[in-house]
């Protein structure tokens, strides 16, 4: 691996399902008393034919070499490890170090695993192919790989989140995915899973599940995680070249977990690294409205496996909440639940507004506009670089793309107003608002200071 | 009374059983109790009492619906042992059917405890396969209470094994890939999966999924020993309340009584 630059690393996209982790699930895939199979009978065939498919193509160089080359050629890995200096000055001192998943085709991290779940459905001999969506980019990714592989996609997105990431709607729709907005429950993620899953036990025959995160019944949490593996697998070896050293701590932001597993499963045996997700903490921990598992949440079963969940007294799911869309998840992953009992990793809660205000500052510091879902993990980069102080390394799983958010974004800022577009067709409302920027003002606050929403939040 | 003295009392004479389901608390925990009440006398001879769950996979829209009514008219987990103690009084047999994270939160051994001391018989667990089961397992044998799993058309016949085998009072073989709701026609599917059962248990093997008229509840009863009905008594109930439920609960059971007693196919 010595002598080979950051642009190249030593890593092959598929050494992440290639090589084992050395931290498996029990053979019914158990991490500790987490994961397994809580589902209906009708699914178990499903599952362990997935498992066995999975398994057989692991020890396969002719699917190894296929999904290497799509990774190099299609997705662009490896991505790039960026230093972010400026954003770092509001850290402490702390150097920043940015994986960039970002600039994945696509836009996210989302395409490493489904292009290897896609090459599966080949496999399998199924043809259609369905999925859910919370922010619309595993979404995207999957009608992107279905498109690419000659599979029909369909995807279940919750009406709140078509509202909310209509852009991405667009996107699902003109690479010929079929998108089917859910109107039961929450209208979010967790009822868009519900709906995957009642055409999966309808439809399994001709059917494979691709399920977008680290959660769900054995083997999906491994399976995932194993084809997100590569992220960290890349950014450790970029970090030593860069550095010279490990980082002291890693960051990423946690919905179902699938970005924060794929980065922190290379560190899991360096204890010297601290591990740090970052959880949707919505309108703040204290009005109950958010989506923190880990931090608030309690043993349960839902969609699949047991895990943290958010739930009342009598075990019904309680409905999350996020600005992000892709966070906006009452669940999380199996491997999480285990990581936070063996104390291995810590959970936090970020606000949206200070998820935004990080979104704000890592866009005018640095030129990146990150999805609000990553600005969670840069928000808790700059929570832990202060705390670290200087001299200290901080690698962030930059996990997403901000175009998705645009909207989103200008409405939080009050550069438009609610009922608005910030594409409206002659433009006049992101113009008019850029329009009241004095010249010369200071750059890192004349919009990441948005006013009463964030008030408390500090830069 | 057990589910075995149930389906043993049909056996003599000389049919299937008719077995029909409904979430408690719908409409409300009264109304629900009422409804029970009307389905047992009127011709079922074994309720199946649903826990309303806000992320019921395993069920279509009708069920749902029946659910998400229950829940915001203030349902709690714990009015299932008073619907349960209620119906049982009047003299029917009951079993309940939840998913599984609500008796994860009360806590499975207790849930056992309070289900039995209610008068219930067992439970149907649409999302526990055995292979998870450990503690349910102990926690049924020690109240005294019939586990009731799950097989589909699509289970192996390893798992048609260990799931019989994990199983008591009787085997529950879903009709067809698919969720909950009345369907036009009884699956092709249906028979051929009780057939794939029978060689590896001496349970009685109920079918359901899709069953909505005395006809088809006849075709079921010619090769399966329980008739499963639940969505078409909840849109019975919806439309007629409790004389509709029983108007159904009715003609189905006079569906499983002309069929007779099941023949192998």
């Amino acid at each position: 691996m010595a002598g080979r630059t950051s642009a190249g690393t030593g890593v092959s996209a598929a050494d992440g399902i290639a090589t084992p982790s050395g931290h498996e699930p029990d053979e019914r895939g158990h991490f500790g008393r987490y994961g397994g199979r809580y589902v209906p009978e009708a699914l178990v065939a499903a599952l362990d034919e997935l498992a066995i498919t999975y398994e057989k193509a692991r020890h396969d160089e002719e699917f190894l070499g296929e999904l290497n080359r799509l990774q190099r050629d299609y997705t662009g890995r490896p991505s790039p490890l960026t230093e972010a200096p400026r954003l770092a000055e509001h850290a402490g001192g702390a150097q920043i170090l940015l994986k960039r998943e970002d600039l994945n085709h696509t836009g996210s991290h989302k395409i490493n695993n489904v292009l290897g779940q896609a090459l599966l459905t080949k496999r399998m001999g199924k043809t259609r192919v369905i999925a859910e969506t919370g922010a619309g980019q595993h979404g995207v990714a999957t009608a992107t790989a279905c498109a690419l592989l000659g599979l029909e996609c369909v995807v279940y997105m919750g009406e709140v989140d078509t509202e909310r990431q209509a852009l991405n709607v667009a996107r699902m729709r003109l690479l010929g995915a079929t998108v089917v907005p859910v109107t039961l429950g929450s209208r979010t993620l967790k009822d868009a899973i519900n709906e995957a899953l009642r055409d999966w036990v309808t439809n399994v025959d001709t059917t494979h599940y691709l399920l977008g995160t680290v959660a769900g019944p054995h083997p999906f949490p491994t399976m995932v995680r194993d084809f997100h593996r590569v992220i960290g697998l890349e950014a450790r070896e970029q970090v030593q070249e860069r550095t010279g050293r490990l980082p002291d701590a890693v960051a990423a932001c946690v919905g179902g977990g699938s970005n924060a597993i794929g980065i922190f499963h290379a560190f899991l045996d360096d204890p010297q690294v601290r591990l740090v997700g970052f959880e949707p903490g919505g309108d703040g921990i204290g009005t109950g409205r958010h989506g923190a598992t880990l931090s608030e949440g309690s043993p349960g079963a839902l969609h699949g496996a047991l895990s943290y969940l958010l739930q009342d007294d009598d075990g019904q799911t309680a409905e999350s909440y996020s600005i992000s869309a892709g966070l906006d998840y009452p669940g999380v992953g199996p491997e999480h639940a285990l990581l936070k009992d063996l104390g291995r990793a810590q959970y936090r809660p970020v606000t949206d507004a200070e998820a935004m205000e990080a979104f704000a500052l890592l866009s005018r510091t640095e030129g990146i506009i990150p999805a609000i879902e990553s600005a969670h993990a840069i928000a808790g980069a700059l929570q832990l670089g202060r705390e670290l102080g200087p001299d200290t390394v901080i690698l962030v799983n930059l996990s997403g793309r901000g175009d998705k958010d645009v909207n989103t974004a200008a409405k939080w800022f009050g550069m438009i107003d609610e009922g608005e577009s910030a594409d409206d067709a002659d433009g006049t409302a992101v113009a008019r608002e850029s329009g009241t920027s004095e010249p010369g003002a200071t750059p890192d606050t004349s919009f990441a200071e948005p006013g009463a929403r964030t008030e408390g939040a500090q830069l | 009374m057990t589910v075995s003295s149930v389906f043993r009392r049909c056996a003599e004479d000389g049919r299937g059983a008719l077995v029909g389901y409904l979430p408690a608390g719908y409409p409300t925990v009264d109304a629900s109790v009422e409804l029970l009440a009307a389905m047992s006398r009127d011709g079922c001879d074994l309720l199946e009492v649903g826990i309303p769950y806000s992320d019921p996979v395993m069920d279509g829209p009708t069920i749902q619906a029946a659910a998400d009514t229950a829940l915001r008219a203030g349902f709690r987990v714990r009015d299932v042992f008073t619907v349960v103690e209620r119906v049982a009084a009047t003299g029917a047999a009951i079993v309940v059917m939840t998913y599984i994270n609500p008796v994860l939160r009360y806590g499975v051994d207790a849930f056992a405890r309070d289900l039995a001391a209610a008068g219930g018989l067992g439970v149907i667990t649409p999302d526990l396969i055995p292979d998870e089961a450990d503690e349910w397992l102990a926690a049924s044998s020690r109240h005294g209470l019939d586990r009731i799993f799950l097989v589909a058309p699509s289970s192996t016949e390893e798992r048609i094994v260990a799931t019989a085998r994990a199983s008591s009072g009787f085997l529950y073989a879903t009709s067809t890939m698919g969720v909950t709701g009345a369907r036009a026609g009884v699956d092709a599917a249906a028979a051929r999966i009780v057939a794939r059962c029978r060689p590896h248990t001496d349970l009685p093997i109920g079918v359901g999924l899709g069953v909505r008229s005395g006809d088809q509840a006849a075709e079921v009863a010619s090769f399966a020993d329980a008739v499963i009905v639940g969505s078409a008594f909840v849109s019975a109930a919806e439309r007629a309340g409790a004389p509709g439920a029983g108007a159904l609960a009715a003609e189905l059971a006079d569906g499983v009584r002309r069929a007779g007693l099941p023949q192998p196919v």
